[in-house]
């Protein structure tokens, strides 16, 4: 079930400006839950921006809404922040550094 | 009666953009120029106000909030100090003085930033230069796994792409731009070539570039998905600049491979230096992540995951780097110093830090200090307080205080937690 994506995590402009207004704020949130899929991989499972995804990990699971980004096929980005560290493990290889990018992640339709 | 503050330091990023102007009136900020929407918030949603520090959510005073903090730290057997990287020198050298004291480990955020590319500088040693030289020099700049569109605004305009140089009157037109990422960027609208690579795969990228660079023939047609010749022209053009220089980012110390990718750019810098002019600079987050780096190897020998517990200093990422301490549930304490590790961290690991007494030293309310036991909210520094942090460069910029400070600086407040546990 479901369809294998690589997922990547970063700023935004938009968690840059939420975080001054607090992180619990509305602002935030709605900079920092959501993920950004290429318009083809979109277009390939029918799927359009808004959509509720589930994203699975080892570590984690989110439902987030979907949004059109700049992206290769078979790539998901996810602001930085609460909802994508849900999903992140905790192995660094010796370095302290956690996967934050690069991370195999399940994509299903709810 | 409104004041005009000019030359403030915008702290949010590594930029430290210290030609801000600030109108201040009735001891409020009214206004913001210069500044980019990444740090306006720094300025325009501060609260100056005096605000008592509180001890499991009641309001104490600052002796009682610094004594409780003290019992804290004293009875845990295992404590941790974590953060530093959004406060000034003068606060971070005391985190570690009292991390000394106490026999604690300390660890900053630069082990989920650039902590592998410290670990790179100590394997490879790293050919650096300043801001300056790069507006004034640098005819070939290349951006690797970084976005300074979205993460470091003024990068391009200040320091990089766009400045009339002392040597290049005419900015960018003088200027040949590279960006290298895993998908097309923001910041990749300004350059001159992107180069798209496959995700995990910029170690045979770099390894790629460094065969050409010496003259070697690649046997392979693509190296992670970018065809040959445009490594080839890409090669050549770095061994032909003026003056070149690399800043990267997460995209190489937070994918696979991480120290090793940043090991390998550094190789490459240092061996174009037998052709030309070539520096690398890490796109530093935080606004003083550099400056921790700086104050805990000047105290202890080693940048970041120091461990104070045997008396003297140990270095170990991955043992005492604060991600593989919580997630392995093996500190028993926590003092949080202007860092927000429940936002940033995989939750695994903060969750372990809710569960945990936690003592945090912020400005500002953020979802650590909700569930802290020990809440102290204190002065800004460079907008309430003054102070020094360095720029990604390594260059220390003095902070000049857009507003006079009504609440105790992160310094004083470690001062006091320092005498309570003498």
């Amino acid at each position: 079930m479901g369809e294998n994506f690589i997922l990547i995590t970063g700023r935004t402009r938009e968690q840059a400006e939420g975080l001054h207004k607090g992180k619990r704020s509305k602002a935030y949130h709605s900079a920092t839950a959501l993920v950004e899929m290429s318009q083809e991989d979109m277009d390939r499972l029918g799927i359009e921006e808004g959509r509720i995804v589930l994203l699975k990990t080892p570590y984690g699971q989110v439902e987030v809404p979907v949004r059109n980004g700049a992206l290769p096929s078979g790539m998901l980005f996810i602001p930085m922040g609460p909802v994508a560290n849900a999903l992140i493990g905790v192995e660094t290889g010796g370095t302290g550094m956690p996967a934050f990018k690069g991370l195999n992640v399940k994509v299903e339709l709810t | 009666m409104r004041s005009i503050i000019e030359n403030v330091t915008c702290t949010f990023c590594g930029c430290l953009c210290d030609d801000i102007i600030v109108e201040v009136e009735d001891s409020k900020i009214v206004r913001v120029r210069r500044v980019c929407t990444n740090g306006r918030g720094i300025f325009v949603n501060h609260d100056p106000t005096l605000r008592k520090p509180t001890v499991d959510g009641r309001e104490v005073d600052w002796k009682e909030a610094a004594a409780e903090t003290a019992k804290i730290l004293s009875r845990a057997d295992s404590p941790l100090i974590y953060g530093l990287s959004s406060t000034a020198v003068e606060a971070q050298r005391k985190a570690v003085e009292l991390a000394d004291r106490i026999g604690a480990i300390i660890d900053t955020t630069s082990s989920v930033c650039h902590g592998p590319s410290g670990l790179a500088m100590q394997a490879v040693g790293e050919a650096t230069c300043t801001l300056g030289e790069v507006r004034n020099r640098a005819d070939l700049l290349l951006f690797w796994g970084c976005n300074p569109l979205v993460s470091h605004l003024r990068h391009f305009s200040r320091y990089s792409l766009m400045p009339k140089g002392t040597l290049f009157p005419n900015g960018r037109r003088d200027r040949t731009v590279f960006v290298i990422d895993v998908r097309r960027t923001a910041s990749a609208k300004s350059a001159d070539h992107f180069i798209q690579v496959k995700i995990d795969s910029d170690f045979e990228v770099l390894t790629s570039l460094r065969a050409m660079v010496q003259g070697k023939e690649i046997e392979a047609e693509t190296v992670g998905g970018v065809p040959k010749a445009r490594l080839q022209e890409m090669a050549e053009l770095m061994k032909t600049c003026r003056y070149g220089v690399v800043f990267f980012g997460m995209g190489l110390t937070m994918t696979r491979a991480r120290e090793y990718n940043v090991e390998e750019l550094f190789r490459l810098v240092t061996e174009l230096n037998e052709y030309t002019r070539f520096s690398v600079i890490p796109m530093r987050g935080h606004g003083n992540v550099a400056g921790a780096d700086q104050v805990l190897t000047w105290q202890s020998g080693y940048p970041f995951a120091v461990s104070f517990a045997r008396g003297y200093p140990q270095y170990g990422p991955g043992e005492f780097s604060a991600v593989d301490l919580l997630a392995r549930g093996e500190v028993d304490a926590a003092l949080i110093l202007a860092s927000d590790p429940v936002a940033h961290f995989p939750r695994t690991a903060s969750r372990y830090l809710e569960r945990i007494p936690t003592i945090i030293i912020d400005p500002m309310p953020n979802l650590t200090s909700q569930s802290a036991a020990v809440v102290f909210p204190t002065a800004c520094y460079g907008v309430d307080a003054a102070g020094t942090s360095y720029r990604m460069d390594n260059v220390p910029i003095r902070l000049r205080p857009a507003l006079f400070s009504k609440r105790p600086t992160d310094e004083e407040v470690l001062d006091q937690i320092i005498e309570e546990v003498k």
